[in-house]
């Protein structure tokens, strides 16, 4: 038992580069994953998913799997529970039917879940998996995804799918110049380095899984509605966590783990391999995107028209918003936004990191450096002449808005000044050289969360918050501001996380964890020193606060907050043989307080090289006569290799936000918006033409921007 | 995952014996592909016969000037053999161009060349594909063909051969020598891949229960000034879009001698010999490098979405063709 110390003063920790507190054990193996913690008895479970893009289950011939070495059960819709689908999730949708697995004979898109088998090891349940004979009534299927498709309508998702002011064709029309062109980008995939892995585990009533996912409590909430649990009787444990960008939420595996758990009485185990994550994890839908943009000769916005057609599956409606992002950053007389959907024979998409922002960015932004060239004004200055005062769609105040220090900032470091405007007249050797600039910007949000603190006997503090680390580096973030908070050295402070038992918080998703999970800590470790006598001593069960945000943050002022930043690129081009190589990108963020500049860095640059393969690279390709993925795997799906990234930097400038109790915005996703753009408008400056649809792959470059 | 057996040879006449002709085994070397395939299903063997501690690991000069380079030499130590380097670059330059540092530390030189296409519908076990299921169909021919064939495909395949050591070994005249059960044997490089044809699934002229043993290369002076170039979708660690392996002596500024093999085209390495015939004794400049790319392209056949590849091996020789040429001038 020791005592409490009088507050010193110290340095703080917040705003200063700290290593991560899980580091050593993540380079040493000593941090186990969802698929590799031992569990007594356990079995494992191999999904089956369908090989048509459309029809009905007409019979699964699981008895002769049955008969194979190690088989303990196959789990098909004719024996798997019932489950419960109509209810509202935490994001304020249904739940997507491909996790609510084998309710049906009804097959709505290839590598859809059909069955599972169990058997004792992993390698007898694939090799069973494999060998089962699924007989389907293929039906017609449809994977076209055009911009005429009959079927398109417009979809809200998260937000208001249409926004409309002014009159829009008298505004393009009384306009001196007219951009009009439509963007495309493809279907795209998040796949985290540590594939979706659940185990289950049932005693009596009494569920407990053990699960890589982006937040514990998101998933006890979802296996309680769809398995009809008390959720007090559910408990979901995720302690580390190899990467999510959005995909790690309810997903096929976990319940197909629960139910088998169930039926076998044994802990089961679910991996899914890459393969499976190409139609079981979600994706970005493709899109089409049709900007208009009318301008005064001084590029004075009179009209913003930014159309966005996207891609969902037949059974689940997610609309990718990409035409969401005019709505923050641009003002005109006339300002129409729209997002629309259509449903096809295709895996259900998702959240994927910066939705909507991610390619709606690459359009807009792409359609500002079209009509500043044809004003002849500079892409930054086009840009900062249009800054608005308030929200332009919503009109309310902005929270900060400090895109024009960001641009002033990337301008001086990344040697604007000094750029050339004409395209096309630069070359070294064999390439072309370009340089390009864009915005960005994305949401500032907090969601209630609760946490709890512990003054421990021996003088050390335990967090206890149901966060996730899926890789940002949110637990050392979290003891910082807790160390803060708590005024002692960070090595005096244990955060743990990831267990659904602490109580609810907010998911590591929206850019939204960290400020969610800090504002909870600190308004924990506020109540805890106040109940801390000092040179008291404490109990050797220590003493216990704990803290919920739902009010304060229910009782934010309605604001436009957002982070904002400007994304600069360096291109060569080879037109010979149609290579791009970014030779530099600089991006300079205003997203708030940064708690852990050595992490931080991390997620801006780490968003800026996604950008990088989004601009060159990523592509998921379908085939129309199957209606399946192609090269569903590493090798045949590209993203950025270190040899495509040469530079890369992130700079921030101070930018508080003064209504969090830390003055954080949240930084997740803000470094992949705008960086494709940066990059294919420097590809334009190189070369003179303007490539519209990414990825900008050696095909069509040596095509000059017409597809092959 | 079948099970399988697994044995490891200590000789190569062990290897050939253990191997038995049995169409149900594999030799594994490095595994880097071998391996991949069977987790994939693709390859489902019986038996795996492991090659890689076999003592034909030497890259060796031979008395005629040449190299005799062993079946089991990674990758890595290929690259880095200093005789490799100055008396072929192209090869050098060819086997780093591929993978990356961890695979060619664990890739073999047999291996590489009896590695299996990269075509996505070939590594996709649910759908067609008459390289693994004969008779089933290609659906490239109609589907994602970006990275296919232009030239010396058929009907029934379109797929690519993924190395990019081959290329160079096909420009060097490389001779490739194997043991089987009734001894050894030998094939040019240029006949050990064969014809597509209506028998995709049938990739090599090497007599069932073939074990490769090494590779020899033929003096070329002329391969002191060569080079290796590949255009892929990302910088590294991707398979090419398209290559070129070409070694060029000038004198007076007129080609003497010229190699030029082409990666990514075809399903095997496509030795550009009429090319090779337009350019001997031609001026070494821009125009003879494009009549003779347009000559060996005029062959080829392209499909739905690979038009492109045309314009790239030309623009390809033609730039890695000047390159030499400026140098060999300097």
């Amino acid at each position: 038992m020791t005592t409490t110390e009088a507050p010193l003063a110290r340095v703080r920790a917040v705003g200063t580069g700290h290593v991560r507190v899980e580091g050593r054990d993540k380079v040493t193996g000593a941090a186990r994953y969802a698929g590799e913690i031992p569990f007594a008895e356990l079995a494992h479970g191999w999904l089956v998913l369908s090989t048509v893009a459309r029809g009905r289950i007409r019979d699964v011939e699981a008895d002769a799997v049955l008969a194979m070495p190690g088989v303990l059960a196959v789990l098909d819709h004719r024996n798997a529970p019932p489950l419960k689908t109509d209810y509202i999730g935490l994001l304020g949708t249904a739940p997507d039917p491909t996790c609510a697995v084998f309710q049906n004979d009804h097959v709505p898109h290839l590598g859809w879940p059909v069955a599972l088998v169990v058997a004792e090891t992993s390698e007898q349940a694939r090799e069973a998996a494999e060998a089962l004979v699924v007989h389907y009534e293929q039906a017609p299927h449809d994977v076209g995804f055009t911009g005429d498709h009959p079927d398109a309508h417009p979809s809200d998702g998260h937000m208001p799918a249409v926004t409309d002011k002014g009159d829009l064709e008298a505004e393009l029309a009384a306009s001196a110049v007219v951009v009009d062109a439509t963007y495309t980008t493809p279907e795209e995939h998040h796949h985290p380095m540590e594939p979706h892995a659940a185990t289950a585990r049932w005693e009596a009533d009494r569920l407990e899984v053990v699960d890589s996912n982006q937040g514990a409590t998101w998933v006890v909430a979802e296996l309680a509605n769809l398995f009809s649990l008390d959720p007090a009787s559910v408990r979901v444990r995720s302690e580390h966590v190899g990467g999510g960008f959005g995909s790690k939420g309810v997903r096929a595996h976990q319940v197909a783990a629960v139910m088998a758990s169930r039926m076998i009485g044994r802990p089961v185990r679910v991996v899914l391999t890459r393969r499976q994550m190409f139609t079981l994890a979600g994706h970005r839908s493709p899109t089409i995107q049709r900007v208009r943009l009318g301008a005064d000769t001084d590029g004075r916005l009179r009209a913003l028209d930014h159309r966005s057609l996207s891609r969902t599956s037949t059974v689940h409606e997610f609309v990718e918003p990409s035409a969401g992002v005019a709505r923050v950053m641009y003002d005109a007389d006339a300002h129409h936004t729209e997002n629309r959907v259509v449903p096809l024979d295709v895996p259900s998409p998702t959240w994927m990191r910066a939705p909507g922002e991610a390619p709606g960015s690459f359009a807009l932004e792409a359609a500002l450096d079209e009509l500043a060239h044809r004003c002849g004004i500079d892409p930054i200055e086009l840009r900062l002449r249009n800054e608005p005062d308030r929200g332009p769609v919503s009109g309310l105040p902005f929270a900060g808005r400090n895109l024009r220090a960001c641009f002033e900032e990337g301008a001086r470091r990344f040697g604007w000044d000094r750029r050339d405007p004409r395209p096309g007249v630069r070359r070294e050797g064999r390439w072309l050289l370009g340089t390009g600039t864009a915005a960005a910007s994305f949401g500032a949000g907090a969601a209630p969360s609760t946490a709890s603190i512990t003054a421990e006997a021996d003088g050390r503090f335990t967090v206890r918050i149901a966060a996730a680390d899926i890789g940002t580096g949110a637990r050392t973030a979290l003891t910082l501001v807790a160390a803060d908070a708590l005024d002692v050295p960070p090595d005096r402070v244990q955060v743990r996380l990831g267990d659904s038992a602490f109580g609810f918080a907010m998911i590591a998703g929206g850019s939204m964890g960290t400020r969610s999970w800090s504002w909870a800590v600190m308004a924990a470790a506020g109540e805890l020193r106040d109940r801390l006598v000092p040179g008291a001593a404490i109990p050797a069960e220590g003493i216990t606060v704990r803290s919920d945000t739902t009010a304060a943050i229910g009782a934010l002022a309605q604001k436009e907050r957002h982070s904002f930043g400007a994304q600069f690129a360096e291109v060569a081009v080879d037109t010979a043989t149609g290579e791009v190589r970014v030779r530099h990108m600089l991006g300079v963020f205003a997203a708030g307080r940064i708690v852990n500049p050595l992490t931080a860095r991390g997620q801006f640059t780490g968003g800026m090289i996604w950008g990088i393969s989004m601009a060159l690279h990523e592509e998921a390709a379908r085939d129309a006569a199957f209606g399946g993925p192609v090269g569903a795997d590493l090798a045949g799906y590209h993203v950025a290799t270190h040899a495509d990234v040469s530079r890369v930097e992130a700079h921030w400038v101070a930018d508080d936000d003064p209504d969090d109790p830390v003055g954080i915005k949240g930084i997740g996703e803000i470094g992949i918006v705008g960086a494709a753009a940066a990059v294919a408008n420097a590809v334009w400056h190189a070369t003179g033409v303007r490539h519209r649809s990414l990825p900008i792959r050696p095909d069509r470059v040596l095509t000059g921007g017409r597809d092959a | 995952m079948r099970e399988f057996g697994y044995r490891k040879a200590s000789d190569v006449a062990g290897a050939v014996a253990l191997l038995d002709s049995d169409p149900d085994a594999r030799y594994l070397a490095g595994g880097t592909n071998l391996v991949d395939l069977m987790k994939t299903g693709v390859e489902r063997p019986g038996r795996l016969v492991d090659v890689r501690g076999l003592p034909l690991d030497r890259v060796e000069p031979t008395p005629a000037g040449g190299l005799r380079i062993g079946a089991t030499v990674t990758n890595s130590d290929l690259a880095a053999h200093p005789l490799v380097r100055t008396r072929y670059p192209v090869l050098a330059q060819a086997v780093l161009a591929g993978a990356s540092g961890q695979l060619r530390n664990m890739a073999t030189v047999g291996g590489n060349l009896l590695q299996r296409t990269r075509c996505a519908y070939f590594a996709d076990t649910t759908g067609a594909c008459n390289k693994r299921a004969p008779g089933s169909g290609c659906p490239a021919v109609r589907g994602e063909n970006r990275n296919h064939a232009v030239l010396g495909a058929s009907a029934h395949c379109v797929a690519v051969h993924p190395s990019d050591m081959a290329v160079a070994l096909a420009a060097l005249d490389g001779m490739v020598h194997y043991e089987t059960a009734q001894g050894p044997g030998e094939l040019p490089l240029g006949w050990l891949y064969l014809p597509v044809a209506d028998t995709p699934h049938r990739e090599t002229a090497l007599p069932p229960g073939a074990l490769i043993t090494g590779v020899t290369l033929p003096p070329a002076p002329v391969a002191t000034r060569s080079r290796y170039r590949k255009v892929r979708e990302r910088a590294s660690y991707a398979f090419a879009v398209g290559s070129v392996g070409a070694a060029l002596d000038v004198r007076d500024g007129v080609v003497r001698e010229v190699r030029l093999a082409f990666g990514a085209v075809a399903s095997r390495p496509w030795r550009a010999r009429a090319a090779e015939r337009i350019l001997t004794g031609a001026p070494a400049d821009t125009e003879s490098f494009a009549a003779a790319a347009d000559a060996e392209l005029a062959a080829a056949r392209p499909l739905s979405h690979n038009g492109f590849k045309v314009t790239l091996m030309r623009n390809l020789t033609v730039a890695v063709l000047s390159e030499l040429a400026e140098e060999a001038a300097r």
